[in-house]
């Protein structure tokens, strides 16, 4: 007699009553590939758990964006994010579809350079350049944009010393009715503070003012909100022509569109709440046009979306270590990967989809990870078929973040894998070993010695 | 090990306790494992059944078995032992 496949047995009261608007969905449809590679096969291959990334989807998401952008704007320009990720294959998947580089750092900055970025299409951005880093960045005729005033200074001493025009741009910070406004970064607009450094610039004359950049925050719902940024930078460069007649090349809004997550608390999943390429182009296109600018006047409009370009195209494999019950009945599930490579689980309710076919019985219950640690938690409450030991699964929109914020907190790093248009897949981060978290050790010859 | 005789089964899976009102769903093997119960099938009978009949491997079904039991007493579908001595005085 051939065998029934097994399911562990389950059992759920029924509660009858008004539905929970904060109800969770059931995840049990099972995502048993990723462009045409089988879950349980890449797992074999490259072992548990496992970062995959989507070459498609990260091209595709790329062409939505830039069709969104271009169709109502022509003068438009990517900068990939490296921060978001900046694994080198990642980088050049977006420069390959014509992205420019944006880094916040010394290391970053060198990356892009090393992955063949021409140094006058890097944006240097942050409060933390060093006076080594803003040489080879005024050097590379790079487009620095300044955070802070000292910075400011420190550009001019090193224009004069190396009798260079730097390019520079200035951040600009500003009330677009978001809540936490974000001023720590660049100039105030309301105050005069971006003012009066486009002054300090434009009157010592020894940098080239080439851009006006604002971020205005991260994982942005409203489009409405880069309307009023991209209006308020329109009018600064407005200004400039009119004080100093002077063309300010190109507007940067930064990045923050959100991606499709669900941040926690969420009354509706991101699929349904995040707003399009197309909407965001909508309000930000729409503001800079009617700004008041000639025709010819227009400037680049520069865009450093990350998240929204790369966020779905990750996914983490994993499988589940054990089952237990929790003292208040709820069932735990620990997982093999925990919060130290999935930082952004403490912000999103990840969407985490079983690997293998299941019936459409399932129990709610609380992911953990792996870590010996009482935060290590996956979701507090997800409902998902009665996996058991070694059973596979999915956790979907993992791409931005995660492989730049991940850390070897107890156990190591895993290994990353692109899969690419023609579905084969390729090791683009190998998983880390004891030698990778000892190579950067020195043990101090006394202390190699020990008896016990 | 003796499930409340009075627990109203279907075979979709519904179970029903008339003595609280309380109803809940279980899947196949869940309901199995109940009827069994309900025949007086003791904890290694039940094993025996279930093995004849699925995939799996003993240390994995008493597992999920001892935890599918006790969620039957969280839910208050076992008989306690105190009935369990009344009945017996």
């Amino acid at each position: 007699m051939k065998k029934i496949q097994y399911e562990r047995p389950v059992i759920q009261r029924l509660n009858a009553g008004v539905m929970n608007k904060f109800g969770t969905k059931t995840e049990y449809a099972p995502v048993t590939e990723i462009d045409g590679n089988r879950v349980k096969d890449l797992i074999t291959k490259f072992g548990s758990p496992l970062f995959v990334l989507s070459e498609k989807t990260m091209r595709q998401n790329y062409k939505d964006a830039n069709r969104a952008f271009k169709n109502r704007y022509p003068k438009v320009q990517f900068a990939w994010s490296y921060k978001t990720n900046y694994m080198n294959a990642v980088c050049n998947v977006y420069h390959q579809e014509g992205s420019w580089a944006e880094a916040v750092s010394g290391f970053e900055y060198q990356k892009a350079l090393k992955n063949g970025v021409p140094g006058n299409k890097i944006i240097f951005n942050g409060p933390d350049k060093t006076e080594s880093e803003l040489r080879a960045a005024i050097y590379n005729n790079s487009m620095i944009h300044i955070d802070h005033l000292d910075e400011l200074y420190l550009i001019k001493e090193l224009a004069t010393e190396m009798n260079k025009r730097p390019r520079v741009a200035i951040r600009v910070n500003m009330d677009t009715g978001i809540y936490p406004m974000w001023d720590r970064f660049g100039f105030n607009y309301e105050n005069g503070q971006a003012w009066d450094a486009i002054n300090k610039i434009m009157l010592n004359d020894k940098m080239d003012l080439v851009g006006l950049h604002a971020h205005i925050g991260t994982f942005m719902l409203a489009p409405s909100a880069y309307a009023v940024a991209a209006t308020k930078l329109s009018d600064l460069a407005l200004g400039v022509k009119l004080k100093y007649k002077k063309n300010i090349q190109y507007i940067d809004l930064g990045g923050g569109f959100a991606s499709k997550n669900t941040l926690k608390g969420s009354y509706l999943q991101g699929a349904d709440s995040s707003p399009s390429f197309d909407q965001f182009a909508e309000a930000i296109t729409t503001a800079i046009l009617n700004a008041g600018f000639g025709e010819s006047d227009l400037p680049l409009l520069i865009l450093e979306t990350g998240r929204a370009l790369v966020d779905d195209a990750g996914y983490l494999l994993g499988s589940v270590i054990s089952n237990k019950r929790l003292a208040d009945g709820r069932r735990a599930t620990i997982m093999d990967f925990g919060v130290n490579i999935m930082f952004t689980s403490f912000w999103y309710d990840h969407k985490i989809s079983p690997a293998q076919e299941f019936s459409q019985y399932t129990e709610d219950a609380v992911l953990y990870g792996p870590l010996c640690m009482n935060i290590d938690v996956i979701r507090e409450n997800v409902t998902l078929p009665p996996l058991k030991r070694n059973d596979q699964v999915v956790v979907h929109c993992v791409g931005a973040y995660n492989m730049t914020q991940w850390m070897q907190f107890i156990s190591l790093r895993p290994a990353i894998v692109l899969i690419d248009l023609e579905e084969k897949a390729h090791v683009i981060r190998k998983r880390e070993t004891l030698q990778t978290i000892e190579s950067e050790e020195v043990l101090p010859a006394y202390l190699k010695e020990i008896k016990l | 090990m003796n499930i409340k005789r009075n627990i109203a089964l279907s075979d979709s899976g519904f179970v029903f306790n008339p003595s609280t009102g309380d109803s809940f769903s279980t899947n196949p093997i869940g309901l199995e494992i109940i009827r069994l119960l309900q025949e007086m099938k003791t904890a290694e009978q039940v094993k025996k059944a279930i093995l004849a009949q699925y995939l799996t491997d003993d240390a994995t079904f008493e597992k999920d078995f001892y935890d599918f039991v006790n969620m039957l007493n969280r839910f208050n579908l076992m008989e306690t032992e105190e009935k369990d001595e009344k009945a017996t005085n």
